[in-house]
């Protein structure tokens, strides 16, 4: 039997925490920032106009996806980033050669990530509280999306880091498949604005289903059913879990 | 009878690019030993302690650990393992201390203050516990790896190299630190390329070439078995052997030294050849020397006997 180690997997889980803490300015604030001169901009630009179909003021309806968008892009970085990092400066052995199972190595990981997550959330939150009112609906779709969604982008980014070589293989995939995808999943705008050909295909987009249900936690009203959601959420953020507990045990692209 | 700290058993090795690291490789630690593995580079040495400690897949094999199966106990094994992997490379984020801490926790083990500031204190480091390991030395890098190997007291500890880059001085710390170590009970198992601190340092040795084990046997047996006599003869520094001379004295496995030839004279246990046979016949091929000497073999000579190949360039004094 390999016994368990749970203190070693609270102390990678404090080193990758300490890691982008140490970096906060990068990891926490700069996102914070952007997501304030967001705000900022699209007061100037949109005014005070709702969303239609919703009858949503626009802010209201823009901020909830900015906090998710960040969310993930955040948990995305901090376990591809560690990975890659690890792997370029060969220091990644270290991990390997600690007793420590893939799933445990797997759980403190995400878990770090989704500390990030919820740390630049609650900073975006902060930073827009001075501008602009921010209703909450329902606490537990907010916490149980933003789990969800920021576990699943962990996820992505333990894949993606144990696939890429180098840190341009990391930036190809956040330029060319994150950000378009969190962007096109109605951030910015209600699904139903879209034409009906590309309301289908947002249908098949997981970020859709993430950022509306992060959303209506907040606002109360969306484009989906929050909790019919949930199972295919829970599900993808399961499946994702899943593949990364299995490429960690196979050493796939992480021991020759 | 004893479990041996570490036996492998037929460990093969073939990377992804078709190149067999390791042909098939048997070796036994015995509990409490100071076991130096060698061979020249590309032998595979560092494939066999990468395997051990799980940053290397192995292809087929056995290995055991105190008696527990290496490949299928994964975690129990390396929590009794410290490996000083041949590469220096740190986390960029933190400081020394730090790390020690870091990686002792990864090990299931709550940071023993004392015991990392006597592992910093003994390899020299305490003054540089605080720093950036960017603004650390090579050698300094070196010994805090050695330092991380040791921070969760394993019981067999294994050296890639432990002492590449480090200075004369400092190896010797370095090497009474590990000779008290092993005192105390713990295992090593050590590569280098420095035979003459081998020779004094280890009670076992195997050579490994081209992935599979040339010898293995312990330090005495090997210097009072295997290593054998040879006659040098000096010509002056202008000497060189011809292809001719070479085949004819093919008997002896000439070797060109500066200035001169090795003529093998036997192994103490092997077949004498016989001063007098090999002489006349280097004599009748290369005319009378102006110096003759009948040498003992070091571990450098054997090593370079079995494997063919110069571990590095030796003078002759
Ligand atoms: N990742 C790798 N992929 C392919 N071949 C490798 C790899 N690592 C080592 N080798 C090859 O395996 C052989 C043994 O290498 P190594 O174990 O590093 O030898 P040593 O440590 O004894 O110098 C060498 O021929 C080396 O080129
Ligand atoms: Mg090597």
């Amino acid at each position: 039997m390999n016994s368990l180690n749970p203190y070693g997997a609270w102390t990678l889980f404090l080193r990758e925490t300490r890691r982008f803490l140490k970096v906060h300015m990068q990891t926490v604030v700069a996102p914070a920032l952007t997501a304030l001169l967001y705000v900022l901009i699209f007061r100037y630009a949109m005014g005070s106009r709702t969303v239609p179909g919703l009858g949503v003021d626009y802010l209201t309806f823009l901020i909830p996806g900015l906090v998710m968008m960040a969310m993930l892009q955040n948990a995305f970085a901090n376990t591809s980033s560690s990975i890659i990092v690890g792997k370029v400066m060969n220091v990644h052995i270290y991990l390997l050669m600690a007793p420590l199972s893939a799933m445990e190595i797997i759980l403190a990981l995400v878990a770090s990530a989704v500390v990030r997550a919820f740390i630049v959330a609650a900073a975006i939150l902060a930073a827009l509280w001075a501008f602009v009112d921010i209703p909450l609906s329902s606490i537990s779709l907010v916490m149980l999306y933003g789990l969800c969604g920021s576990m699943l982008m962990a996820g992505l980014g333990i894949i993606a880091g144990i696939w890429a070589e180098k840190f341009d293989d990391i930036a190809l995939i956040s330029n060319f498949v994150i950000m378009p995808l969190t962007f096109l999943s109605g951030v910015f705008y209600s699904v139903a604005q879209l034409p009906p050909f590309w309301q289908q295909v947002n249908r098949y987009n997981p970020f859709f289903y993430l950022i509306d249900g992060f959303r209506h936690g907040f606002v109360g009203v969306g484009d989906t059913d929050p909790y019919a959601s949930i199972d295919l959420v829970a599900g993808a953020t399961g499946l994702c879990m899943l593949a990364c507990w299995l490429l960690w045990r196979m050493g796939w692209r992480m021991k020759p | 009878m004893n479990e041996a700290a570490l036996q492998v058993l037929g460990l093969r090795k073939v990377y992804a690019n078709g190149k067999t690291a390791l042909a098939g490789v048997d070796l036994q630690v015995a509990q409490g030993a100071f076991h130096a593995l060698l061979g020249p580079n590309g032998a595979g040495k560092s494939t066999l302690i990468n395997i051990l400690a799980d940053t290397v897949r192995p292809t087929s094999g056995l290995a055991k650990m105190l008696g527990r199966d290496v490949f299928r106990e994964r975690s129990w094994c390396k929590r009794h393992l410290g490996v000083v992997p041949q590469e220096v490379a740190f986390d960029p984020f933190f400081s020394p201390v730090e790390i020690l801490r870091i990686t002792s926790g990864l090990f299931g083990c709550r940071p023993d203050e004392s015991w990392i500031r006597e592992l910093l204190e003994r390899l020299g480091l305490a003054e540089h516990a605080y720093k950036n390991t960017r603004q650390l030395s090579g050698g300094m890098r070196r010994r805090l790896l050695v330092a991380q190997a040791l921070v969760h007291r394993p019981a067999l500890v294994v050296l890639d190299e432990p002492t590449a880059g480090v200075d004369v001085e400092l190896r010797r710390s370095l090497w009474s630190f590990m000779r008290e170590l092993n005192r105390s009970g713990t295992t090593i198992l050590l590569t280098t390329h420095y035979l003459e601190e081998a020779e004094q340092l280890c009670d076992h040795v195997t050579i490994i070439d081209g992935g599979q084990v040339v010898a293995d046997r312990s330090m005495r047996e090997l210097m009072e078995v295997v290593a054998g006599r040879y006659l040098f003869l000096g010509y002056g520094d202008a000497f060189e052997l011809s292809e001719a001379d070479a085949r004819a004295l093919s008997a002896f496995r000439p070797r060109v030294m500066s200035g001169g030839v090795c003529l093998h004279l036997g192994g103490q246990g092997g077949e004498d050849l016989g001063f007098h046979r090999v002489y006349e016949a280097a004599v009748s091929r290369l005319g009378i020397p102006r110096k003759v000497e009948i040498r003992q073999e070091d571990l450098e000579d054997v090593f370079i006997r079995l494997t063919g190949h110069a571990r590095k360039e030796k003078s002759t004094s």
